[in-house]
């Protein structure tokens, strides 16, 4: 199958449509809450989350004996929980820095859901097969229901998105003056850890633990590059994330023995790829030439102000002088020379230059152009 | 006597084991361009946090104009040190002053052109409407903190605390700030600022306050800005010229 005929499938196969809108959800919810861990400096955490919500995976499994996905999520998501409770704990209450508390909480929950998943594995129970999907996600495994339960979460996430709009925004700007204002800080924080905990959830099945978090951080992380406005950059991130979602689907579904989840992820990846090479405010490509173009300009201006002292001595300013005497000063080549002309700062009659008048007050105003440049810049 | 703006009673806050402020009390009567000095470690921006509280104290209690924090949070107004925020956050010069309204606000509803014409009017008075547009991180050092005044200004409150203002800025955005520091001072505002440069105080302040963990002194700068007083919260001879 091509990504064409695939597209065209899209429209009449059942099964496909549904994993295709599961994981598009997924992108979009995931892109907008990343945005919120990003701003937060909180990315690892999402890492940590989903690392630590196996456990509880394998321990609804225990409990239950079933693999109701609504279960195991819910028990994914008690845990997942858990382990940030316990990382802001130690956070704040023990020396123990950020990266440390993660670290210890990623591996301490992965290994324990590990070591309960071989347990599962080795017991005489046919119904423990498929468990360890959870690990790398399986998005083909994705059925209505499972979808339907996304665009909730989604709906009532962006709800309380729009709701608390403002209240967020502050305080991931600024959660001390936030504080002092008397927005309760500790509600919001939890509201956003919260979503976010739900969202690496919902993921599991599809992406799985392990790359659950480059769901989160591609792209916000793409999206950041491309708008200074934290609206629109939420907005690019839930788009990102959808279109990876798609994209990934397509991608899996046209190639055999390609496995969504890390299709999707790649696909966010190239995302974050493009976005900070080609993006014009802060991608590297943009801002690479705009680094070369200053330079040559003030390498002009440069000249332009050496000439501007020279003839600054005389009493008319278009008094031409030997191109020799601009020797004494590095600044300049043949090439220089021509621009300057070119740009009508100074005529050249033979070897010798002379200002114009245009070229006298540039070089006057260069300080206060700047300036002025800088103020026009919006 | 005047009004007394702001009192702290037997304040004393710790982090961990090491006590950082210890049994503070003090009265700012109202009117006054306070200085808090104090070397580093002194517990200035900690005073200021468990004023507005930001920190729990352990022990002591605090009013503004004879009641608690909670209930005067509108008459205060604060500016947290510049490095205390990411400036490379999503949003404009513009969108930082609006939330200085955000309190008067309350939760959920949202800014209106009112509350955007006293942003603007704010960044007028700091000199920066020509870059209410400008993403925050593209601002300099001295145009952050003019933002950082704006949106205390806006909050249009009875008393102003402000944690190093001058910190990073040249010496023209110092005085644009001490001379809007001066206009709120006349207006009978209360202002109080964590301070660096000593040989400013006499020139900028009337009234200071001397912290190094306990309470040195405070009142009157021609009264106790001296060298004995510069001796025993810093610990070393300290000898400034003093332009009475």
């Amino acid at each position: 199958m091509s990504i064409t005929e695939y597209f065209q499938l899209v429209v009449s196969d059942y099964t496909l449509r549904t994993i295709t809108l599961g994981t598009a959800v997924l992108g979009a919810i995931c892109g907008m809450l990343g945005s919120f861990a990003v701003l937060r400096k909180q990315s690892l955490l999402g890492d940590a989350i989903s690392h630590a919500a196996l456990p509880g995976i394998a321990l609804a499994f225990l409990i239950t004996g079933a693999k109701d996905t609504n279960v195991l999520l819910l028990g994914a998501l008690v845990s997942g929980l858990i382990g940030t409770f316990w990382i802001r704990g130690m956070i704040t209450k023990t020396h123990l820095k950020t990266d440390t508390a993660l670290g210890l909480i990623l591996s301490l929950f992965f290994g324990f859901g590990m070591l309960l998943l071989t347990f599962i594995q080795k017991q005489p129970n046919a119904n423990q097969a498929g468990l360890d999907k959870y690990l790398f996600g399986q998005a083909a495994t994705l059925v209505e229901k499972d979808v339907w339960l996304m665009t909730t979460v989604t709906g009532i996430c962006l709800v309380v998105l729009l709701l608390f709009w403002k209240e967020f925004k502050i305080m991931l700007f600024d959660a001390d003056f936030t504080k002092t204002l008397g927005f309760n800080i500790r509600f919001i924080d939890i509201l956003i850890t919260f979503f976010i905990v739900l969202a690496i959830v919902l993921g599991l099945q599809t992406v799985g633990v392990v790359l659950m978090s480059a769901m989160l951080l591609a792209p916000a992380a793409a999206a950041r590059q491309w708008t200074n406005r934290l609206s629109i950059m939420i907005f690019l991130a839930a788009l990102f994330g959808a279109f990876s979602g798609v994209f990934g689907t397509a991608i899996s579904a046209s190639q055999n023995n390609l496995s969504t989840g890390p299709v999707i992820v790649l696909v966010a990846a190239v995302f974050v790829i493009v976005s900070f090479i080609f993006s014009p405010g802060r991608g590297i490509l943009f801002r690479q030439l705009r680094f070369r173009k200053n330079r040559r300009d003030l390498k002009l201006q440069k000249t332009l102000q050496f000439m501007h002292s020279i003839a600054v001595n005389h009493e008319n300013i278009k008094h031409p002088h030997a191109i020799k005497i601009l020797n004494n000063f590095q600044g300049f080549t043949r090439k220089t020379l021509q621009k300057m002309e070119e740009k009508d700062w100074i005529t050249i009659t033979g070897q010798q230059w002379a200002l114009t008048s245009k070229g006298f007050h540039k070089a006057e105003n260069l300080y206060n152009q700047q300036l002025a440049d800088d103020r026009t810049a919006d | 006597m005047e009004k007394i703006a702001v009192q702290v009673d037997d304040l004393t806050v710790a982090y961990n084991y090491k006590p950082v402020l210890w049994d503070i009390d003090l009265f700012i009567p109202e009117g006054v361009l306070m200085a808090i000095v104090g070397p580093n470690g002194a517990g200035k921006s900690t005073l200021i946090k468990a004023i507005l509280g930001i920190i729990d104290p352990i022990a002591g209690s605090v009013s503004i104009y004879g009641k608690p924090y909670d209930k005067q949070r509108k008459l205060v107004a604060y500016v947290p040190q510049k490095g205390s925020v990411d400036w490379d956050f999503p949003t404009t010069a513009l969108d930082v002053v609006m939330m200085g309204t955000y309190g008067s606000l309350g939760w959920i509803k949202r800014p209106g052109s009112k509350e955007k014409k006293a942003a603007l009017e704010a960044l007028e008075k700091v000199g920066m409407l020509s870059f209410k547009n400008r993403q925050i991180s593209q601002l300099s050092g001295g145009q952050q903190q003019r933002v950082f005044l704006a949106r205390a200004l806006v909050q249009n409150a009875s008393i102003y605390f402000m944690d190093e203002p001058f910190q990073g800025v040249d010496a023209t955005t110092e005085i644009a700030i001490i001379n809007i520091l001066k206009e709120l001072r006349k207006a009978g505002k209360t202002v109080i600022v964590v301070h660096h440069d000593l040989q400013t105080v006499p020139e900028y302040f009337d009234w200071v306050t001397f912290l190094n963990v306990k309470k040195i002194a405070t009142g009157p700068v021609k009264d106790i800005f001296n060298d004995d007083n510069l001796t025993k919260t810093y610990g070393i001879n300290y000898k400034v010229a003093i332009n009475k």
